[in-house]
């Protein structure tokens, strides 16, 4: 999907001297240039050219001061990575932007996209580059009070590195005094329209809000004025985790980010690895993953139907759907030896080949589901009161939707038939017969029904799976699959000598940088990885599809009420693991 | 010395029976779920796990009584008792069967309705007097849906009083013993019913407790035998609507066969498994969308039938 007319394109337009370009194993186009004119550029990006690239689909930094393997990229203490995305093209760019020395700055980019406001606070909570102008430039996912930014190089990933913890009386009252919320920080007031409004703390532990997350609301009686939310008390650090960990070994963590999504989350980090590692995964292996990832594509769905029902008040459907994923996960418990994190996703393949048997249970539950749908069909989305609640509430328009960086169920909910396994297919999505469901009115009700459409068409692919699973190895023949194939290794030294090392230490993946984005459950889910060519990625980065979903969240319920935030929140279906990695 | 004794006796009689069965509800209503809900419910404690409501009530009455020390102390305390008296008293004109009943009162209808009127007071104080921002949100909901339900209830039970053409409940089952009053007044009855379900706060009225929202609505900060009340007290508000449906829409204890008293009972139990199985079913509806609905569609269809009815009884007659 290269291509060059773009880069000649901003080269002719803003000069040729402007723009470093860079080769990346993923052939998204990958220019470099000085702070300086970024504003003008994405600009340009955005509105100027035609087929314009309207999503800023990414935005991340690299701590680049011990990278080895730089590859003639221009000089760069710390980076910032714009990734932009055209669905006219059907393609992406990447823009990046030198910074030096030790704490950087970068002009904002908020005025250009309103989503840009979480991403530049994370880039300046996790990496210490100040943002000029940016309207809100606070800590996000770490504390208030906290000390240092994370994903420097120089900040050990292990707490055993940090000397003894300790907390006093003190500093404990210190840390809770820092979780209270002052309105004028936020640039609001109590008072306005001759009224006094109420403050509501809801969250972090609150029944509504899936996880833990607090939204701070302003009140005029029930209606809501303001919203403020507060992220990242589920922040565990799978970005730093990933410097530390080798290829193989960090699949695990992937999992646990989406963790109601299993395998789905393995698939963008082990396709991204492939693609840096250029390994051809057998067909066996593609289908067998495939199967896996509807099969969780569904779990995930059942429980965002149940508690998105729960939310409104229906009592029932949660645990009837809670009992549908138990048999999904009778399923991947036979196939992977795990239910709910699996990470049977390798390198090259998967873990094992499929257990004798399979096709009875996967019979079963493709059988046993569709009746089921239906009759949650009939109770849930039929009813008049739950139409009541949901539709024409928390609408988001198409061009709202991707200011905001929605993707994914929400996205194709405002009425754009956007689905990387059609637009982008990877992993042989190609080869399966499936639709994408579509709604368009982009309101709570919307989601709903695009949400509950797919698991139909997801049954629809497992059962292509299952009716032509190929016979075949489980994994490729390549000296970087891991674990590396052991039927030659007391054959040939060479193969028992690369079988030892790539057991031991890890594959070496050849330096370079490559980013793969699949269709997770929540919306697009994508890996950005560099090599620096050792046995760990120099940088992991995760684009999760519910971080900038929840960052829309405040816009869409304003005006509304208390039990419409509620529904909103169901509706968008997100998970606090993916939201704060 | 007789015509002490027989009323004390009945009284005393009623009240026990009645806590032990909303107790005994909390297990039905958990049983019934648990049946819809593809699960066991509680089946441990005793046989079928009915000795569960009693190793409830043992942790309820054991547990620390707790005041937050925010709260309006004496208002904080008075709240739950204000509901659990409010509905017992309303038991007091209800006849069981034909001998058994506290009071004959003439205005028994308009004594309930009076009741059920106060047991609000319960809700708005408790919310008010947690001081705490989800009770208040709760209370708030409270008054509102009271405001928009309160009214019509007593206008769905004028038909069945022009009808019956009396307000004392034994006449009022005596008139139906040739046609039960959901027949000829089937509006009233479901009028009644919608609003009986939001005079008991249960789904898809539970606005002031709407536990995805509010945390627990009006009883947040209550713990202990006081969050006890309230929770015995919303049972014994479903153990009446369901009594009083069957008193004013379904004859009461009139019934072939079997003893009047238990086609009473049989009746009631029918009423409360379907406030059980509307809790199982149904989602929240938004309260401002419950008290347009109250004031825009229920009250024009209760005047209604409040018209209707009177001119046919004229004509009739």
């Amino acid at each position: 999907m290269s291509s060059p007319n773009i880069i000649q394109e901003l080269e002719n337009r803003f000069g040729k001297g402007s723009f470093t370009t860079q080769t990346t194993k993923d052939n998204i186009p990958t220019l470099w240039t000085a702070s300086g004119r970024i504003h003008e550029i994405l600009r340009y990006l955005k509105t100027g050219t035609d087929r314009p690239y309207r999503m800023l689909y990414d935005l991340s930094a690299i701590d680049e001061r011990i990278r080895n393997n730089r590859q003639g990229q221009p000089e760069s203490d710390f980076t910032i990575v714009y990734h932009l995305l055209s669905f006219e093209r059907n393609e992406d760019i990447r823009i990046k932007v030198p910074l030096k020395g030790e704490h950087p700055s970068i002009p904002t980019i908020t005025d250009i996209w309103k989503s840009a406001d979480w991403y530049e606070r994370e880039a300046w909570d996790l990496f210490g580059i100040d943002i000029e102008g940016h309207p809100n430039l606070k800590r996000i996912l770490l504390p208030p009070t906290w000390k240092g930014h994370p994903l420097r190089k120089e900040y050990p990933a292990r707490r055993t590195e940090q000397g003894k913890f300790s907390l006093t009386e003190e500093e404990h009252l210190k840390e809770e005094e820092a979780q209270k919320f002052r309105p004028e920080d936020w640039g609001i007031t109590q008072r306005g329209n001759g009224t006094d409004f109420m403050f509501l703390n809801m969250g972090p532990h609150h029944t509504g809000t899936h996880g833990i997350m607090r939204v701070m609301l302003e009140l005029d009686g029930e209606e809501i004025v303001n919203a403020i939310l507060d992220i990242g008390f589920h922040h565990r650090g799978a970005e730093k985790m990933g410097e530390r960990q080798t290829w193989h070994t960090y699949i695990p963590y992937t999992d646990r980010v989406d963790y109601l999504a299993g395998s789905l989350n393995n698939f963008p980090y082990v396709l991204a690895v492939e693609t840096l590692a250029g390994i051809d995964v057998p067909e066996k292996a593609k289908v067998i993953r495939v199967m896996l990832a509807e099969l969780y594509r569904i779990a995930s769905h059942l429980v965002w139907f149940g508690t998105f029902a729960q939310d409104l008040g229906q009592l029932t459907p949660v645990v009837l759907t809670f009992n549908d994923r138990e048999r999904i996960y009778t399923i991947t418990e036979a196939i992977c030896g795990f239910r709910m994190h699996p990470a049977w996703f390798r390198i090259g393949g998967v873990a094992a080949d499929l257990p004798e048997g399979w096709e009875r249970l996967v019979k079963d539950f493709i059988d046993y589901l569709p009746p089921r749908l239906k009759e949650y069909e009939k109770v849930v989305l039929q009813n008049a009161i739950f139409k009541e609640r949901t539709v024409w509430i928390g609408v988001l328009t198409i061009d709202e939707a991707i200011e905001w960086g929605v993707t994914g169920p929400n996205l194709r909910a405002c009425g754009i038939e956007w689905d990387f396994r059609k637009k982008r297919p990877y992993s042989g999505y190609e080869q399966f017969d499936f639709d994408i469901p579509t709604a368009k009115d982009g309101d709570c009700y919307s989601r709903a029904l695009v949400r509950f459409q797919e698991m139909r068409q997801s049954l629809r692919i497992i059962k292509q799976c299952m009716d032509n699973m190929p016979t075949g190895p489980y994994k490729a023949d390549h000296p970087l699959t891991t674990p590396p194939r052991k039927e030659r290794t007391m054959q040939d030294i060479e193969t028992l000598i690369a079988h030892f090392l790539n057991v031991s230490w890890g594959p070496v993946i050849p330096a370079g940088e490559a980013a793969f984005g699949i269709e997770a459950a929540k919306g697009n889910n994508t890996y950005y990885l560099i090599s620096d060519g050792n046995t760990g990625s120099y940088r992991t980065r995760i684009r999760t599809p519910s971080f900038p979903h929840l960052q829309a969240v405040p816009k869409l319920c304003q005006g509304l009420q208390i039990a419409d935030l509620i529904a909103i929140l169901g509706s968008i279906d997100f998970v606090m693991g993916d939201v704060d990695r | 010395m007789k015509n002490i004794f027989i009323p004390l006796i009945t009284i005393i009689g009623i009240l026990l029976s009645l806590t032990t069965v909303s107790a005994g509800l909390i297990w039905l209503e958990r049983r019934l779920l648990a049946l819809w809900q593809d699960r066991y419910g509680p089946n441990r404690v005793g046989p079928f796990g009915l000795f569960q409501v009693i190793a409830d009530m043992i942790k309820i009455f054991a547990k620390e009584d707790w005041v937050p020390p925010f709260a309006d102390r004496a208002v904080f305390i008075l709240a739950p008792a204000i509901i659990m008296i409010a509905v017992l008293m309303s038991f007091a004109v209800i006849p069981f069967a034909p001998a058994i009943e506290v009071v004959n009162l003439d205005i028994g209808l308009l004594f309930f309705l009076a009741m059920s009127s106060l047991s609000i007071y319960s809700l708005a104080l408790s919310g008010w007097a947690s001081n705490s921002k989800y009770s208040l949100l709760g209370a708030l909901r409270g008054a509102a849906q009271m405001l928009s339900y309160e009214v019509f209830m007593g206008l769905s039970l004028m038909g069945v009083v022009i009808v019956s053409g009396s307000f004392n409940m034994r006449a009022i089952v005596e008139a139906q013993r040739d046609t039960w009053f959901f027949i000829p007044q089937f509006p009233g009855f479901i009028i009644f019913f919608i609003s009986g379900l939001a005079e008991t706060h249960r789904l898809p009225f539970d606005l002031p407790e709407a536990e995805n929202e509010l945390v627990a609505g009006y009883h947040t900060e209550y713990s202990g035998i006081k969050f006890g009340m309230f929770f015995v007290g919303e049972y014994l508000g479903i153990t009446l609507i369901s009594a009083l449906i069957t008193t004013l829409f379904f004859g009461g204890w009139l019934g072939p066969v079997l003893p009047p008293v238990v086609w009473f009972l049989l009746k009631t139990l029918l009423f409360i498994c379907v406030f059980i199985l509307l809790r199982a079913s149904l989602p929240r509806i938004r309260f401002d969308r419950l008290m347009s609905f109250g004031w825009k569609v229920i009250l024009p269809l209760s005047l209604l039938n409040v018209a209707i009815t009177g001119a046919i009884v004229l004509l009739w007659s």
